[in-house]
């Protein structure tokens, strides 16, 4: 009997931007799930502070990385955290574990998005082509992230440097669209 | 294209966002003691004024989160956004004739 899974993504084989301003990469497997729960229960943020080793990010539009975690701000009383490969298994259970009781959320979404890191000096007018957010450093800037659309697609996007590199996240199903759709608006800049 | 702002993500393009109709309607205690014509005026009637109007948005794109709008229905101006529970934002006389914000 077959003990072994055979991990497949929907960007596998698919070609990448041919020049070197825009480079592209799968972060494969990543290990993501999302927390819900109200902000203004102390015994709330800090039964999770022990389990993540950082403070949920209570500003809008900012994420948190420290240790194993990289945790975003969803919304009000929503974060989605993303964490090694396999690491969402044992990040659920302790989650769980410490927030009984607490009126919370804690969900294994590994499998239902795709994140892919976008990067280089023309970085940010690939994504000024499809998306609606306003990515000039006065308004998004590393530390930041944010839900909106690239395309047809919602993404939650986050800016990692000032290279510029962003992490993009988005559903699996719609995640050969985005690469192809990126990979097409890199063409120009070489 | 409009301008809305979510309170909690700042001001964002209207395609972030879908608007569902009127805001604070209240859906009756009591819909088993109401008449086919009270229970129809609850379902599909609406106020549908030319001017000022408190309509519900949700970011979808975004935060995911419902809020209100207070939007002119003939400018298509937007006056301001409000969290669920908050009272609307006052609109000055002076700012309805001058079609501004
Ligand atoms: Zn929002």
């Amino acid at each position: 009997m077959a003990n072994h899974i055979v991990k497949v993504s929907p960007l596998d084989g698919l070609a990448k931007p041919a020049g070197s301003n825009v480079s592209l990469e799968e972060r494969r497997f990543l290990g993501k799930v999302t927390l819900r729960g109200n902000p203004e229960n102390k015994d709330f943020l800090s039964k999770v502070k022990d389990v993540l080793g950082v403070d949920l990010p209570l500003t809008p539009l900012t994420y948190v990385a420290g240790g194993a975690y990289t945790v975003h701000w969803v919304g009000p009383d929503e974060w989605m955290i993303h964490t090694q490969e396999d690491g969402e298994h044992a990040l659920v259970l302790a989650l769980r574990e410490a927030l009984e009781g607490i009126h919370s959320q804690v969900v294994d979404v590994s499998d239902y998005y795709v994140v892919m890191r976008l990067s280089g000096p023309a970085a940010r007018e690939v994504l000024a082509k499809g998306s609606p957010l306003d990515f000039h450093p006065r308004a998004f800037r590393a530390g930041m992230v944010s839900g909106t659309r690239y395309a047809n697609a919602t993404i939650q996007i986050s800016q990692l440097d000032d290279q510029p590199s962003y992490d993009v996240q988005v559903r699996w199903s719609f995640a050969e669209y985005l690469w192809n759709y990126f990979v097409e608006a890199a063409r120009e800049f070489g | 294209m409009l301008l809305i702002e979510c309170p909690w993500c700042g001001e964002r393009d209207q395609t972030e966002f879908t608007c569902h109709g009127e805001a604070h309607i209240v859906r009756p205690k009591n819909p088993d003691e109401l008449t086919d014509e009270q229970w129809g005026d609850y379902v599909f009637f609406r106020s549908n004024p030319k001017g000022l109007h408190k309509e519900r948005w949700v970011h979808d794109h975004g935060c995911r989160r419902w809020f209100n709008v207070v939007r002119h229905t003939h400018t298509d101006i937007v006056y301001g956004s409000y969290k669920p529970g908050e009272p609307a934002p006052e609109v000055s006389e002076e700012a309805l004739k001058g079609g501004k914000k």
